[in-house]
Formats: C-alpha cells, sequence, structure tokens
C-alpha cells in the first residue's frame, strides 16, 4: 500500500535583517513601512499559506566594534506588527519570535493571549534563546544568563506561560447583565509557580483565548534546542532544507517525541527556504546565479569570512585567495548580536576545509563565501520547483517550507501566483482554508 | 443618543466675548465596558465582545467619526479590583484586559486620523521593548502614535514578575510612602526619557541604501544612548528607525506634586484631575513652575482635564442613570476625577469655563461606553462645533499635528 499523499505546510518569512535580503534591487521597497507588511501578508493569505513568520534580534548587529551596515540594519516589534496585520487579513496565522531571556513571562502571555484574541485565534510563538551580553545591554536585566542556562530558563518561561495560559479554563466569564455576575469564578487566572528561574504568583489578566495557547515555535540547532522541541513545541524552525540535511534533521527530532510520549505528527518540521523562478531552469539558474552576486559583494564576503576567522580581515582582496592565518578561537569575538556565528563550531575545521576547497577549485574569498553560504534551496520554473518542494515533503525531509523571498515586499508574488496553483493541482495543498485558527491550518490539536 | 441633542440648548449661549473662544482638544478614556463599574450591565455595553477586535474598532471608528484628537486606552499588569492596592474578589464587575498596545496596533490600520495612546506601566517593562513598540505603532498608523506612561505600586503586580518586592503602602502621608512614590515616579521619568532617546537614536536620514559602497545604514548616524539610571542602564541604539513622528506623544495621568514633576519633564500631555476652576488654576500653575524648572518651559505641554461624564438629553435622565448603575454596583460610584452628569450643553459650559483656567483640552470618561461615547461625538462635538470651539474636520494627517506639536528635531543630528 503506498503511503498517502502528505499535505504541505507553507508559511512567508517577511525578509529581515541579512543577506537573503537584496536590497539594492530596484524593486526592493520598504523594510519598515506598514505597507509593506501589509503587502506581503495580503499576498501570503492569497495563497492560503498557513502563516506569517517574523525573525527578531534586539540589538544591532556589530562587527570589529562597529555596526553591520552591509544588510538591511533595522525591523519593527514584532507583536505590534503581527497585532496590526491582524487587521489586513482574515486567516492568516501570525508567528512572533519572542526571546525567553529578555523577557518575563506575565507579560509575554497577556500580549501573546491578547494576539490570540485580536487574530480570532491565529497567534504563534517562536520561542528562542539568544542570551548574549552584548543583547543584554539593552535591558534592565542586563547580560546575565550564561549560555549553558539559555535552555533551562526557556523551558521554565515556556513552562510558566503554558500555566498562565491555562489559568483560565474558559468558562469563566458569564456576563449575564440580568443576574449581575460577571465572573463565574473569583478566583479566575490565579497561578503559582516556583522554580528555578521564576518564582512568581498572583492572577492572570487575560482570558483564555481562542486557540487556548498560541501554536509553539522552536528554533536553536543543537542537541539541547532539539529536545526542547521535541518536549514542548509544536513546531520547529530549522535551517536544513536541503533532501540530505533535511531529512537526517527530521528523523532526529521525530525520533525524539516518543520519549516525550509524543506522537510524530505533534511537531512539525519547517525549514527556512528561498526561492528563484525562471521561464526555464536555466533561466532560473542564471537569475539565481545574479542574486547571489548582489548578496555577496566583496565586502560582505570579507565580513562573512571574519565570522569564522574571528579577525579583522578588511586588508584581504576579496577576489583573492583565503587567508592562511588561522581564525582567532580566543573569547572575544568581533561579531556580535549574530545567531549564525554560532553555527561555526569548530573554526579551525572549517577554515581548513574552506582553503582545501577554495584551492581545489580556485575560488576566490568571494567566490567560496557565495558557494558555500545560503544557496537557493528551490530554483527553476514554477513546475521544477512545485515537484521539488512536493517530492522534499514527500520523503519526510520537511513537512512543509517557511519561504523567504529576496525582495521586501512583492518577492513572494511569483510564488503565490504561479507555484502554488501548481501544488494545488497535485492535490497537496489547500485551495482554501478550512479553519480559522492557526491550529487548524496546522492539524494540531487543540490543547488539554 | 437623540437627535435632540444635537440642537442649541437655550440655557447656555455662547460666551460672548470679542475673540472666540479657543480651540478645545478632546480624548477619550476607554476601558472596558466603560468607567461606571456597573457598565457593562447597561443593553448597549456588549460586555461579552469586550475581548474581540471587533469591540474595540466599533469604540474607535466612533471616537474618530467625533473628530476627537485622540483615545486612550487603560491597562494593568493584574486585574481589575476595586481596592486601590490590593487584588479582589468581587464577580460583579468586568475582570480582565488585553494589553493595551496589541489592542492599540489591532485598530490603528483601520482608523486614519485620530491619534492612539496606549497605557504602558513603567515599573515592570522594559523601556527598549516599549520604545520600539510605540514607534512601530507610529508606523502602523502613519504618525498617530502616543503611549500614557503609568507606575504601578501594588505588591500584587509585582509579584506577577517576581523580580522586585514593592511595599505596602500603609498610611499615605508618611515619609516611606513618599519615598516609595518619588521612586517608582522618578524611575518612570528615566524610562520615558531612555525611551525618548531610542526614538532619536536613529537619525532621520541613516538609511541610505548606497549601492556603490554596499551600505544599507551611514551607521555615523545610528547613537549609542548610553543611559545610565539609579535602577537600570540601556545602550542602544533602537532596533526601530525613527518614527514617523519623530516622538510619538508622551503622556501621563497626575494628581500630585510627584507625578505633576513627571508631567513637567517628560511629557507631551499631562492628564489632571481638578475639581473646580480653582484647583485647575492652580495645577496648571503649578505644573508650569515644574516644566520651568525642569528647563524645558519652551517647550510646548498640553494640560487636559480629565472627567468622568454621565450624558443625557435631560439631565435628570442622566442622574438617574448614575443612580441606577450606582445601586446595580451596591455603592456610590467615586473616582480621582470629577463626575459630570447633564446634558451635552451643560457639560460644554462646564468645559469651556475650565479651559479659561488655563486647561488647553480635556479627557473624557464615558461612564458607560456605548452610551456616553456617542453622547459626546453626537452631542458633545456638535454643541461645541456651534460655539466654534472645536474643530470640524481633522486638520492633520499625524497626531502631534492635530496637537499643534511641531516634530521633534534629533537630539543626536549633528547641528
Ligand atoms: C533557524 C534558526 C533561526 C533562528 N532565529 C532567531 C531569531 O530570529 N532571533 C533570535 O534571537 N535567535 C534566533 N535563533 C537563535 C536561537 O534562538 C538560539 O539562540 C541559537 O540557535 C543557539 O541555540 P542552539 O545552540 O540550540 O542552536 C535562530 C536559530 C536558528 C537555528
Amino acid at each position: 500500500m503506498s503511503k498517502p499523499l502528505k499535505q504541505i505546510h507553507l508559511a512567508a518569512h517577511f525578509p529581515g535583517v541579512n543577506n537573503t535580503t537584496v536590497w539594492s534591487d530596484p524593486r526592493a521597497g520598504s523594510h519598515i513601512e506598514f505597507s509593506s507588511f501589509a503587502h506581503f501578508a495580503r499576498t501570503a493569505e492569497r495563497a492560503k499559506f498557513d502563516f506569517l513568520f517574523l525573525a527578531e534580534g534586539l540589538r544591532l548587529r556589530e562587527q570589529g566594534g562597529h555596526i553591520y551596515d552591509l544588510d538591511v540594519v533595522g525591523r519593527p516589534d514584532t507583536f505590534t506588527v503581527l497585532s496590526a496585520l491582524a487587521a489586513v487579513t482574515e486567516r492568516l496565522g501570525l508567528t512572533g519570535t519572542i526571546n525567553s531571556t529578555f523577557n518575563e513571562p506575565y507579560e509575554v502571555a497577556r500580549q501573546f493571549a491578547s494576539l490570540d484574541h485580536l487574530s480570532g485565534g491565529r497567534a504563534a510563538w517562536n520561542v528562542v534563546t539568544s542570551w548574549d551580553a552584548f543583547t543584554g545591554e539593552n535591558f534592565r536585566r542586563g547580560g546575565f544568563l550564561p549560555q549553558e542556562e539559555r535552555y533551562s530558563r526557556a523551558k521554565e518561561f515556556l513552562a510558566t506561560a503554558n500555566e498562565l495560559f491555562d489559568s483560565w479554563d474558559g468558562n469563566e466569564i458569564v456576563a449575564d447583565q440580568e443576574t449581575g455576575v460577571f465572573l463565574r469564578d473569583a478566583k479566575a487566572g490565579a497561578f503559582v509557580h516556583s522554580g528555578q528561574h521564576f518564582d512568581i504568583e498572583g492572577r492572570f489578566n487575560v482570558p483564555r483565548s481562542p486557540q487556548g495557547r498560541p501554536v509553539i515555535f522552536q528554533a536553536g540547532d543543537s542537541d539541547e534546542g532539539r529536545e526542547f522541541a521535541a518536549s514542548s513545541a509544536d513546531a520547529i524552525f530549522s535551517r536544513y532544507a536541503d533532501l540530505d540535511t533535511g531529512r537526517a534533521f527530521y528523523t532526529d527530532v521525530k525520533n525524539r517525541l516518543a520519549r516525550h510520549g509524543r506522537r510524530p505528527d505533534q511537531l512539525l518540521v519547517l525549514p527556512a527556504a528561498t526561492f528563484v523562478l525562471g521561464d526555464t531552469d536555466e533561466e532560473a539558474r542564471e537569475l539565481a546565479h545574479d542574486v547571489r552576486r548582489q548578496q555577496v559583494s566583496g565586502a560582505t564576503a570579507l565580513k562573512h569570512l571574519e565570522f569564522v576567522w574571528n579577525r579583522d580581515l578588511s586588508s584581504y582582496d576579496p577576489d583573492g585567495p583565503l587567508p592562511d592565518v588561522d581564525p582567532d578561537v580566543s573569547d572575544t569575538h568581533i561579531s556580535k548580536g549574530r545567531a549564525q556565528v554560532r553555527m561555526y563550531r569548530d573554526p579551525l575545521a572549517i577554515a581548513r576545509e574552506w582553503r582545501e576547497r577554495a584551492e581545489a577549485n580556485n575560488w576566490s574569498i568571494r567566490d567560496l563565501v557565495i558557494e558555500t553560504g545560503n544557496r537557493q534551496n528551490f530554483i527553476g520554473t514554477p513546475e521544477t520547483v512545485a515537484r521539488t518542494i512536493n517530492d522534499y515533503v514527500q520523503s519526510d525531509a520537511a513537512d512543509g517550507f517557511i519561504l523567504v523571498p529576496h525582495i521586501t515586499p512583492t518577492g513572494l508574488d511569483p510564488f503565490a501566483d504561479k507555484v502554488v496553483p501548481l501544488l494545488q493541482e497535485q492535490g497537496v495543498f489547500r485551495t482554501d482554508y478550512e479553519g480559522t485558527t492557526l491550529r487548524d491550518h496546522l492539524g494540531l490539536d487543540a490543547p488539554a | 443618543m437623540s437627535p435632540s441633542a444635537a440642537s442649541p440648548s437655550p440655557a447656555s449661549p455662547a460666551p460672548s466675548t470679542s475673540t472666540p473662544p479657543a480651540a478645545l482638544h478632546l480624548a477619550v478614556a476607554l476601558d472596558g465596558t466603560g468607567w461606571h463599574p456597573a457598565s457593562w450591565r447597561e443593553p448597549v455595553a456588549r460586555p461579552r465582545e469586550v475581548f474581540t477586535a471587533g469591540y474595540w474598532a466599533d469604540l474607535v471608528a466612533e471616537a474618530e467619526r467625533g473628530l476627537l484628537d485622540l483615545v486612550t486606552i487603560e491597562d494593568g499588569l493584574g486585574p481589575q479590583s476595586s481596592h486601590f492596592l490590593d487584588p479582589g474578589e468581587r464577580t460583579d464587575q468586568v475582570r480582565g484586559r488585553l494589553d493595551a498596545v496589541l489592542v492599540a496596533a489591532r485598530i490603528a490600520p483601520l482608523t486614519r486620523h485620530i491619534g492612539i495612546v496606549p497605557t504602558t506601566v513603567a515599573t515592570h517593562t522594559e523601556p527598549f521593548h516599549i520604545s520600539k513598540a510605540i514607534a512601530t505603532l507610529d508606523y502602523v498608523s502613519s504618525g498617530r502614535a502616543g503611549l500614557r506612561v503609568q507606575i504601578t505600586a501594588r505588591p500584587n503586580e509585582a509579584a506577577h514578575f517576581g523580580r522586585r518586592t514593592i511595599p505596602r503602602i500603609e498610611a499615605y502621608e508618611s515619609p516611606d510612602t513618599q519615598e516609595l512614590v518619588t521612586e517608582l515616579f522618578d524611575e518612570a521619568a528615566d524610562y520615558v526619557e531612555v525611551v525618548r532617546r531610542l526614538w532619536d537614536s536613529w537619525e532621520d536620514d541613516a538609511e541610505i541604501r548606497d549601492v556603490a559602497t554596499g551600505r544599507f545604514v551611514d551607521r555615523d548616524k545610528l547613537h549609542y544612548i548610553d543611559f545610565q539610571g539609579r535602577r537600570f542602564s540601556v545602550k542602544g541604539p533602537s532596533i526601530t528607525p525613527r518614527p514617523p513622528q519623530g516622538q510619538p506623544v508622551v503622556t501621563a495621568l497626575a494628581h500630585a506634586t510627584v507625578p505633576y514633576r513627571l508631567v513637567a519633564r517628560q511629557a507631551d500631555i499631562g492628564f489632571v484631575t481638578p475639581q473646580d476652576t480653582d484647583q485647575a488654576r492652580a495645577i496648571v500653575a503649578e505644573i508650569r513652575a515644574e516644566r520651568l524648572a525642569a528647563g524645558r518651559a519652551d517647550e510646548p505641554l498640553h494640560i487636559f482635564g480629565d472627567l468622568v461624564v454621565f450624558l443625557d438629553d435631560d439631565p435628570a435622565e442622566a442622574a438617574a442613570r448614575r443612580e441606577r448603575l450606582d445601586a446595580l454596583a451596591g455603592e456610590p460610584y467615586t473616582s480621582d476625577a470629577r463626575i459630570f452628569t447633564g446634558t451635552p450643553a451643560q457639560l460644554a459650559d462646564l468645559l469651556q469655563e475650565l479651559a479659561a483656567a488655563g486647561l488647553s483640552g480635556f479627557r473624557l470618561r464615558p461612564a458607560v461606553a456605548g452610551h456616553d461615547l456617542p453622547a459626546i461625538t453626537r452631542g458633545l462635538v456638535p454643541e461645541l462645533q456651534r460655539r466654534d470651539a472645536f474643530r470640524h474636520a481633522y486638520e492633520a494627517d499625524t497626531l502631534r499635528g492635530l496637537l499643534g506639536l511641531a516634530r521633534p528635531a534629533n537630539r543626536y543630528a549633528a547641528a
């Protein structure tokens, strides 16, 4: 018996402060005006996507003691944009990345419960764990959290927020104008939480929201991060959108679920993915190459190499060979506020490998960065891209993808117009929303 | 509201002066189903909808129909209570509230002219988060954002955060209480200072998109704010570029010298609660003196009087409504602000009288949102318009514009 076809989940990531965005393209618009977010969200909703996704960073990135200025800089506040987008969309899920280190559970739980009410059940929270003292300098709390405690705080933060969400069961509000009973239970919202990171008690003041709790996403990649996802998340935002790495990641995280008493379908794997469309596969490949050249200028290439080398490489020629000095592996980092720096866990090994590859292929620094950096994931005609995405999902490299276009805010339009109809024809993507909440779109159970 | 409310009241002719009366600014303070605790029991109240977007959208649309300058949205970091300092156990009043900034953001795209001013609590939140949230509210509303900064001295709300304990206020006049209140307001002043510096931490033209050099921003136009205060320090710059108004409108409610000082140091609008004209004059004088002491005497400051209003065509009807609601609540309604019951024309008289004492506008607290808000927009507003004391159309696209406040220069921009 052949496996039934999986339904694909699709979401849209508003391109942010990294070099995915080609801000120099003449079609590139504002990354901050609300009209950009509204256009992007309406396109995603027109295409019946599951949700819109926003990343977050709480300090402007720096390199070598200066604010990093080669990519888009600046972004709006996550909650505020998502709530405003709830006014210009009706069904689209609204997923916000919110840090568990530089926030407090009572406030974040209020904000997500409010967003869920104000959007009619479309809120989701991507729980991230950046902990660095550099970011901490923007907060009352300062840089107080040792790295090894990031997940213990995140776990307790989420557990505490869940206690707050659950402190109203949903039946308390009677609002009977005749009898004068507004609340059935004087203690609605009562909670007590005592733990290593939070010692709080009192009354939560937002009644239970349409989804009960927001949908929970997780994004970290370490073993601990994956365990956190397996124990506590509804979906993972991963960076493994290739067939092979995607399948390995998928198998790994789905295998972790049983240990937490959960079924494989209770955790969706949704990698971030980029795409380039053309009239022919060849044209798309050429376009993709052009996009890469725009994303990786000589200056960007040098800066990117600095993530690994942790040294000032500005005197090197981006069109020349890689540095023969080794990376600085001391504790001080010249790059600050970047999640991707943590991808390079063994800089010496990476430098060695990159030098070998560059020499073997006669690559300059810029060629190397273009070749090893974030390549576009889906390149080709709409037919090719639709087929590839479906193949990846059916072969368990993912349950769907969170698409990040190169152009703000219109980059999603061609995907919506050309690829989505093909997936619908194949019967692997919805032609209309069946439910009203994000949980409905994602096929997730209501929380107990 | 019946149409008769819109006809001029012969009992109260416009004051006959040679110069036309100054145009007033008008705000409404939105909170649940209204400010009277039994307001939810009125047939117009929609108490089951106060946690939906549609409810708030309707209220703000009504306020905008009345050409009001702004709405404020109340908030708090704990359930409402009939006690000043403690949580209560009553089940016969509205309990529960959505986050005011999120409510504000949700309605901003549905409106075009009216200012939107959510409440934020300085005592337990992060100025960095609030700065970017209000900046973003300014983007999503195209320049109509403000904030109302508030402190909380409630021990139970501190326990919701677990980061500090707030001692229980026992006697209001005791030195300990004065010290605590001063500390909380000083902290709020630092908080607003940080919020304001972060709004300026990007110069307006910092985004350059210079393809030739590959630079998206001119980083010389981004500024560390390096704030060091007694309770916290913040580095900056903001992650959000300078908002459309440059500085969204900062407001605070104040009842005594310590909070007047916060208004004088940091606000664009102070909401005050005079019971009569003499008191209004005294409050205005005190705040002006504090403004002078803070070195901001040259900068415009609005002082709005707060009033709770029960408005009906017939004054007896308004008084009866108040009595009926008091009976339902089981006790007479009291407030920090003067409570007005009467007709729109009588209210217009009172506002003009108070304005003569130096108030530039009023923040009206509808006793029953579903009744008294439309009475303001369809009764009071036309009455004031007839007296040439209120606008006939929105004359500006931003809240600062409506308030006659210029867009401020950036404190960090090189002169
Ligand atoms: C795909 C992906 C996306 C992430 N996005 C964000 C983000 O938007 N904001 C943020 O502060 N951290 C983000 N992070 C960082 C994680 O929250 C976490 O701090 C980091 O990955 C270190 O945890 P780990 O060791 O488990 O990977 C992201 C991480 C990954 C893998």
